[in-house]
């Protein structure tokens, strides 16, 4: 299990959109690979029937009343925003000709 | 020397008594900034027009209606979001970023009458134990140049070290408070998870993330986290639990208290001198009252296997909002939006920021989320178990914050899993969720040692009375790094 290739890395590099080199694919594979042997330590523990933790504390659900509040102002939104016209944030085209 | 020698109190007897004004104190920052950042290399962003504004306004708030912290000033971590001031998380991705509110925290801080003075270094997203993975500049130990400060918050902590600010706010993920705290020889507290709001923080790992203060001394601590605990409607992590009176709790007083030593603790890995000062600081506290036993934590080695997992995973999941299309550095030339995509992120992101978003990814992925993120997450349920054990029958847990004081720059930056390592002693915490503060505790080789000590959810007042007591007996808090001469 623990061996990453470079394929591999390839591939989650563009499930994370992550532009990435022959080379730097390598070095990561190496890396990575290192780093996933270290984890195959958890299996020593057997963790049949314990149940997951993704949160320390008691809590389910915060609610609180369905009363509309002001947001933020939509040119304060835009003032990061690179590129924009009329309101609305420009990207690049989503489909090729 | 500097005014910034005085604790948060005489700093209060000096305004009262009219011996220095609040604005004396924001250009004492900036002063010893310009002095001292050239060598440090601390603050990434400066604050000073609008800081010395502040304190013109705040010079004519009559004293009756200021509390304890009121015109003191503090350097805040950049991965903690300030409306006007830029906030890069050191990254390359967010490089000219400027905030449209304020963090929780932040708000806390001006409704307590702090006073900003700028922005402090990290590692990339907090991601690292040594400053190095920030892509501006590397903090410098303020000790001994030659050494880290520690990370992520190594800048938060060599900044108040160096005397540059009296305060400063971190954050804490896997021990990016209390590692850097240990180094730099100052005070830093992890809360309990949940005990201070997180909006307007960077999400790094949003099950494990905390900010917390750093300060010189333990009382200016209690009183910082003070000002910034309590329950925040804009995040729903954070718990409704009252916040005590912190200082209250400082009376010097620790008879009877119960001290866990886990044997895990003292064991491989950790240094002679980190064990033996650990066992000096025992003695002390036996001395005053408290009885120590051994315990064990079984299940610590696998916390650092199992925290590298989870908190990647969660960092792949949270960083994914960064793709050059509302903020932040977006990337020229490209096709298509795709391409957009992953050459913001391929230019933006650094090295251990890349790794990590892909250990994440990969772990998370079909085909490997049972064997690898399910499994880190019933380790993660053994480990905190095993902390709900101990304090069944303990008050606080003691060990040291880190296995060796701080290394050389560039020793440990091309291996990742032995710069990893520096964190086996504080990751456990952030796992379990349960407070634990880094307070001096002995020098090797002129380099500062830290003394952990960990309590029960929502119980950061047996710590603070037990890091003030020890304090009191001893005079770690007091010692200053030779930079301070700096005329």
């Amino acid at each position: 299990m623990a061996k990453l290739t470079k394929e591999e890395v390839k591939h989650v590099a563009h499930l994370a959109r992550l532009a990435i080199t022959d080379e730097e694919a390598e070095k990561f594979a190496e890396q990575l690979g290192k780093i996933t042997d270290f984890a195959e330590q958890l299996n020593e523990l057997d963790t049949t029937n314990v149940k997951p933790t993704s949160h320390v504390l008691p809590i389910v659900n915060v609610m609180r009343e369905d009363v509309a509040q002001k947001g933020l102002d939509r040119e304060v939104m835009m003032l990061n925003v690179k590129e924009q016209e009329a309101g609305q944030v420009k990207v690049p085209p989503i489909l090729e000709d | 020397m500097t005014l910034f020698e005085r604790s948060s109190k005489e700093l209060q007897e000096g305004l009262h008594s009219g011996d220095f004004k609040i604005a004396d104190l924001t250009n004492e920052a900036f002063a010893r900034i310009e002095k001292l950042d050239g060598d440090v290399q601390a603050f990434l962003a400066l604050n000073k027009e609008k800081a010395l504004e502040q304190a013109e306004e705040m010079e004519k708030v009559p004293f009756e209606q200021r509390g304890p912290l009121f015109g003191l000033p503090i350097g805040v971590k950049d991965n903690i979001v300030t409306e006007g001031l830029e906030t890069t998380c050191a990254s390359k991705i967010l490089e000219g970023f400027m905030p449209i509110y304020d963090a929780t925290v932040v708000k806390k801080l001006r409704d307590a009458g702090m006073i900003t003075v700028g922005k402090l270094n990290m590692d990339e997203f907090a991601m690292g134990s040594s400053n190095e993975n920030s892509a501006f500049k590397t903090t410098k130990n303020p000790w001994n140049l030659d050494h880290v400060p520690g990370g992520s918050s190594g800048a938060s902590a060599a900044s108040v070290a160096a005397g540059e600010v009296p305060f400063s706010l971190g954050s804490d993920t896997g021990g990016s408070i209390r590692q850097p705290a240990a180094y730099c020889g100052v005070v830093g507290m992890k809360p309990t998870y949940g005990r201070v709001s997180r909006f307007g923080l960077v999400a790094f790992a949003s099950s494990l993330d905390q900010i917390g203060p750093i300060t010189r001394n333990v009382y200016d601590n209690a009183l910082l986290l003070e000002a910034i605990a309590g329950v925040d409607a804009n995040d729903s992590t954070s718990a409704d639990v009252p916040v005590p009176n912190y200082v209250a709790a400082l009376n010097g007083d620790i008879k009877g208290l119960r001290i866990a030593v886990p044997k895990e603790f003292l064991g491989e890995g950790v240094g002679e001198a980190a064990r033996k000062s650990v066992l000096e600081a025992l003695e002390v506290l036996k001395g005053l009252g408290a009885t120590v036993e051994e315990v064990s934590l079984p299940h610590s080695k696998y916390a650092l296997a199992a925290y590298y997992i989870l908190s990647s995973s969660e960092a792949s999941s949270n960083l994914s909002r960064f793709d050059g299309i509302r903020y932040g550095f977006r990337a020229e030339g490209v096709k298509n939006l795709m391409e957009l995509y992953k050459e913001t992120r391929a230019q933006g992101f650094g090295d251990e920021v890349k790794r990590r978003i892909m250990l994440g990814t990969y772990s998370l992925s079909a085909g490997t989320y049972d064997a690898y993120y399910k499994k880190a997450q019933q380790v993660r349920t053994l480990i905190k178990e095993d902390y709900d054990k101990v304090f069944e029958n303990y008050d606080v847990i003691i060990g040291p914050t880190a296995p060796t004081p701080a290394f050389k720059v560039g020793e440990n930056i091309d291996d990742p899993l032995t710069m990893y390592a520096n964190d086996i002693l504080t990751i456990p915490i952030n796992l379990a969720g349960v407070p634990a503060i880094s307070i001096p505790c002995g020098f090797e080789n002129g380099l500062p040692l830290g003394l952990q000590i960990i309590g029960k959810h929502f119980d950061e007042e047996t710590i603070y009375r037990t890091a003030y007591a020890y304090e009191q007996a001893t005079d770690f808090t007091k010692q200053t790094p030779q930079i301070w001469e700096v005329k």
